[in-house]
């Protein structure tokens, strides 16, 4: 629990090399410590680190995870994917609320308690998730808030909560090459070592390799490409933002497999010549932190970290942790260098692409966690038996995270090509209907393409798989991924941060029965612009899920229409009100006809 | 030999390094642009100098000109995605153009004009922003603030001062001044920065020169936007 008002701040700063590029993991530790991060501490910051006040500022406001007004000794936020909400996360909120006789993004009225939303928090699997000054318990019910409910009463410290909340299974239903064998730390880097920078680099080209962080760009590519490029150093960054909603396998890996994580980046380290290696970790895998440093501090201790890593005598390479602060932007990779850069998560103008010019403005190798568990492996077993697994033009093993209508929800290994039909077999759906396969800036398909295949050749996928039976509203589910993106947009470029929001408020409008057939060609037509004009990734796929559930359900946009050619978002009667109440006329006339 | 490409079928020399605005704009050639302004690194944030590059969109601000290259600029397709991102812009703040003492120097509205922007199309968000009055010397209007960046970059890179940044994101992005109470007064602002004229709407206002010259006799009263070739307040081509 936050001790309030006793925040060390030279303390902080200190530890952070007195380095404004790490602003993020300082912030954290002031709120970590003193639950807020209030004005002045931005002026005492801004002094420490020499850097203009603005500065500071800019950074403390951009981060959903940072507030400068008190959110009480305990903050209660509740994941608000599609996938929580159909698992009853509403009402579960709205009963924890009437419990501790609060309302939602209200601070308590004797300062205790804080609760609000956020964005999906990777635990779709144990929906409905919250986090708790921002250590995550899954698998909400009325027990286990009604568990909160009376610790928080009882204001027990959150060290002295039972361990049990806290607890995050794997539910591992699938295992594979990377999740289901054992892996024995250095087995890799040995190889490596053993191999030569040169060789290893062609086994992972040879292993036709490609990222799993969504893109799918040729790992052997990026790291060749790094590797020749100048620099005064190379780095190598573990993209572990994993922010798209319905995804969680590099949780799995990140809990049970990090040894084969940073072992893989030790072997990037040792292919493009880098000596500092940073993993991204998103804020909402806070409980991860600790297990994830000893499992550095064993690898130190192992000589697999450290100088002269194996005693290989100029091989120095160590790894340390950046936690985000509630940025979906933060994973893509331009932004996710900025924030470790200690600036607002906001994408770069590319060309130069981090290869040449990342992480303070040095060549930088970045990847997604489970690219470095693949990459792991391949050092160790080669690149031929890699390439031998999946299909063509997509080898390999793809982790899928699993979640909303089937009977076993959790992350399954599969070889590329396996079809959506055999994934709902495995998973116990049955019944579903649609699936929206690599989370809301994927693709949403119906029932009429469940043999498509998992691939980089058909459906790509960065790894999440949302399943929706017959019976859920294919509108509520885009609408609530509308919300999502106009909450994530950065707000750098025009078409996204303005297009976002005009979206968001076209499906509330929408939802509240007043659509048209308009406003569907209105849709269309800021999709239209936001393909072309966006700056980056997260504004291209804004409008997706809504456009791609308008084809293929327009059953569900159809009942909602009112008129086919315009309707006001507003009221005009209900404008009308104040009048009356001034008035005090409430009778036929003064009321506009409501055809 | 100079290095050439294509823009809209007009060849264009450029030197490499050269961005296609840079290159497009020696050449006399204007394409729309908001938050550009030679003088300061490219940002390219607006979004408004989107060109079809060899069949790609991308920004002429930010995007290197290259030998051969096949750029679009004038095609009603373009134009008609640079309307719609104004009509954002317009739509995301307040703007009063008739009453604007900027009203006739102002690029949104020239831009707006050129591209011939009629109505502003989407709902209004009317957004509750702080007008900051706090200055003796500036205004600063931030209903009428587009997040260009221009006096971020300005004070930043010219003045070496910081007076100006971004706060909050998405849709609640918002400019914010570089002091602990949040007004323009207690910052170093001066009303010679370069960050006090760099403004393309009347987002920052230099106090007591409004109206100076009467709107009607202002610069894009008599000249499309499109005879300014580069940004701001030079003098139009003919
Ligand atoms: C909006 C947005 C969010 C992204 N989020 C992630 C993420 O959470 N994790 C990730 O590995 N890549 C993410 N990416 C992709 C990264 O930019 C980048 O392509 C990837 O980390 C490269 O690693 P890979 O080559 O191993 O896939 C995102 C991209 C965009 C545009
Ligand atoms: S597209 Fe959206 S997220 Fe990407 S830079 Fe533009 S505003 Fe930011
Ligand atoms: S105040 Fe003017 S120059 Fe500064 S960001 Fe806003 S519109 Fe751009
Ligand atoms: S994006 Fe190029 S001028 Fe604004």
């Amino acid at each position: 629990m936050p001790a309030q008002d006793v925040c060390d701040l030279p303390g902080i700063v200190a530890r952070w090399h007195r380095d404004p590029a790490n602003l993020v993991q300082i912030l954290r530790e002031v709120q970590e410590s003193c639950g807020t991060i209030p004005s002045d501490t931005l002026d005492q910051l801004a002094k420490l680190l020499d850097v203009p006040r603005v500065r500071i500022e800019s950074t403390a406001s951009f981060y959903a995870f940072f507030h400068a007004e008190s959110h009480g000794a305990y903050e209660i936020l509740f994941s608000d994917n599609i996938i929580d909400r159909m698992a009853g996360k509403e009402a579960l909120k709205q009963y924890f609320c009437e419990r501790l006789w609060l309302e939602p993004r209200k601070l308590s009225e004797d300062g205790l308690v804080y609760v609000d939303d956020t964005a999906d928090i990777g635990l779709a699997d144990q929906a409905p998730a919250m986090l708790v000054n921002g250590y995550a318990i899954p698998s909400l019910d009325k027990a286990r808030l009604d568990l909160v409910a009376e610790l928080i009463r009882a204001r027990k410290p959150l060290a002295e909560w039972p361990p049990m909340l806290f607890e995050v299974p794997d539910n591992l239903c699938k295992p594979g090459p990377l999740t289901g064998e054992a892996f024995v730390p250095g087995a890799a880097l040995k190889a490596a070592l053993a191999r030569g920078a040169e060789a290893t680099l062609a086994e992972i080209d040879a292993s036709n390799l490609r990222g799993r962080g969504g893109a799918g760009f040729k790992t052997a590519t990026k790291w060749a490409s790094c590797r020749k490029a100048e620099g005064e150093a190379h780095y190598v960054v573990c993209n572990a933002d994993e922010g798209e909603p319905g995804t969680f396998k590099d949780r799995v890996l990140l809990a049970s497999h990090a040894d084969l994580v940073f072992e893989g980046m030790t072997v990037c380290a040792r292919v493009i010549g880098a000596r500092l290696g940073l993993l991204y970790l998103r804020g909402e895998y806070r409980n991860l932190l600790e297990k994830l440093k000893s499992v550095l501090a064993r690898r130190r201790e192992a000589g697999l970290l450290g100088q002269n890593i194996l005693g290989e005598q100029g091989f120095d390479f160590d790894i340390e942790i950046h936690l985000g602060a509630g940025a979906y932007i933060c994973g893509e990779e331009s932004a996710l260098i900025e924030s470790l850069e200690g600036k607002p998560g906001k994408p770069r103008n590319r060309p130069p692409f981090p290869d040449r010019c990342g992480y303070r403005n040095q060549p930088t190798v970045v990847n997604n966690v489970e690219t470095f568990a693949c990459a792991a492996k391949i050092a160790e077993r080669g690149g031929a038996w890699f390439a031998a697994l999946g299909t063509p033009q997509s080898a390999g093993s793809k982790l899928i995270s699993i979640s909303g209508d089937c009977k076993r929800p959790g992350a399954y290994e599969y070889p590329f090509g396996v079809t959506v039909r055999q994934i709902l077999i495995d998973c116990g759906a049955e019944d579903a209907h649609a699936v929206q396969v690599s989370g809301p800036s994927g693709t949403c398909i119906s029932f009429r393409e469940f043999d498509r295949r998992i691939a980089f050749e058909d459906l790509a996928t960065a790894g999440a798989f949302m399943v929706f039976s017959r019976e859920r509203d294919m509108f509520e589910v885009a609408r609530n991924f509308t919300h999502f993106f106009a909450h994530e947009s950065c707000g750098f470029c025009t078409p996204c941060r303005v297009g976002t929001s005009l979206l968001r408020n076209i499906m509330d409008k929408l939802a509240a029965g007043k659509g048209s057939a308009y406003d569907m060609n209105e849709m269309k037509h800021i999709m239209h612009v936001l393909r072309g004009t966006a700056h980056c990734g997260l504004g291209h796929t804004a409008a997706n899920p809504v456009v791609q559930t308008m084809e293929k359900f327009p059953d569900a946009y159809e009942k909602r229409l009112k008129r086919l050619d315009f309707e006001p978002a507003f009221d005009l009667d209900g404008a009308l009100q104040t009048a009356r109440l001034i008035t005090g006329r409430d009778d036929e006339w003064a009321h506009l006809a409501d055809d | 030999m100079t290095k050439t490409f294509t823009l809209d079928g007009k060849v264009i020399p450029f030197e490499e390094g050269e961005t296609i605005m840079e290159a497009a704009a020696a050449a006399g050639v204007y394409i729309p642009h908001l938050c550009h302004h030679p003088e300061f690194k490219p940002h390219g944030s607006c979004k408004l100098c989107t060109v079809n590059i060899g069949g790609r969109l991308g920004a002429a601000c930010t995007n290197r000109a290259a030998e051969g290259m096949k750029v679009e600029s004038e095609t009603e397709a373009l134009n008609a995605d640079r309307r719609a991102l104004t009509q954002m812009l317009f739509v995301e703040g307040n703007h009063i153009c008739p009453s604007c003492e900027k009203s006739g120097n102002c690029q949104l509205q020239a831009v707006a004009y050129h591209l011939g922007m009629l109505t502003p199309h989407f709902t209004h968000f009317y957004p509750a922003r702080d007008v900051d009055a706090s200055h003796p010397d500036v205004l600063l209007e931030r209903n009428r603030c587009i997040l260009c960046e221009l006096c971020v970059r300005a004070s930043r890179d010219v003045d070496g001062k910081n007076v100006f940044g971004i706060g909050g994101r998405g849709i609640k992005a918002r400019l914010i001044v570089n002091s602990a109470s949040g007004r323009l007064a207690d910052t170093d602002m001066s009303v010679t920065d370069r960050a006090a004229e760099v403004c393309p709407t009347g987002a920052i206002i230099r106090k007591r020169h409004g109206f100076t010259v009467p709107i009607g006799q202002r610069l894009y009263d008599h000249h499309d936007i499109a005879e300014v070739p580069v940004a701001g307040m030079e003098r139009p081509k003919k």
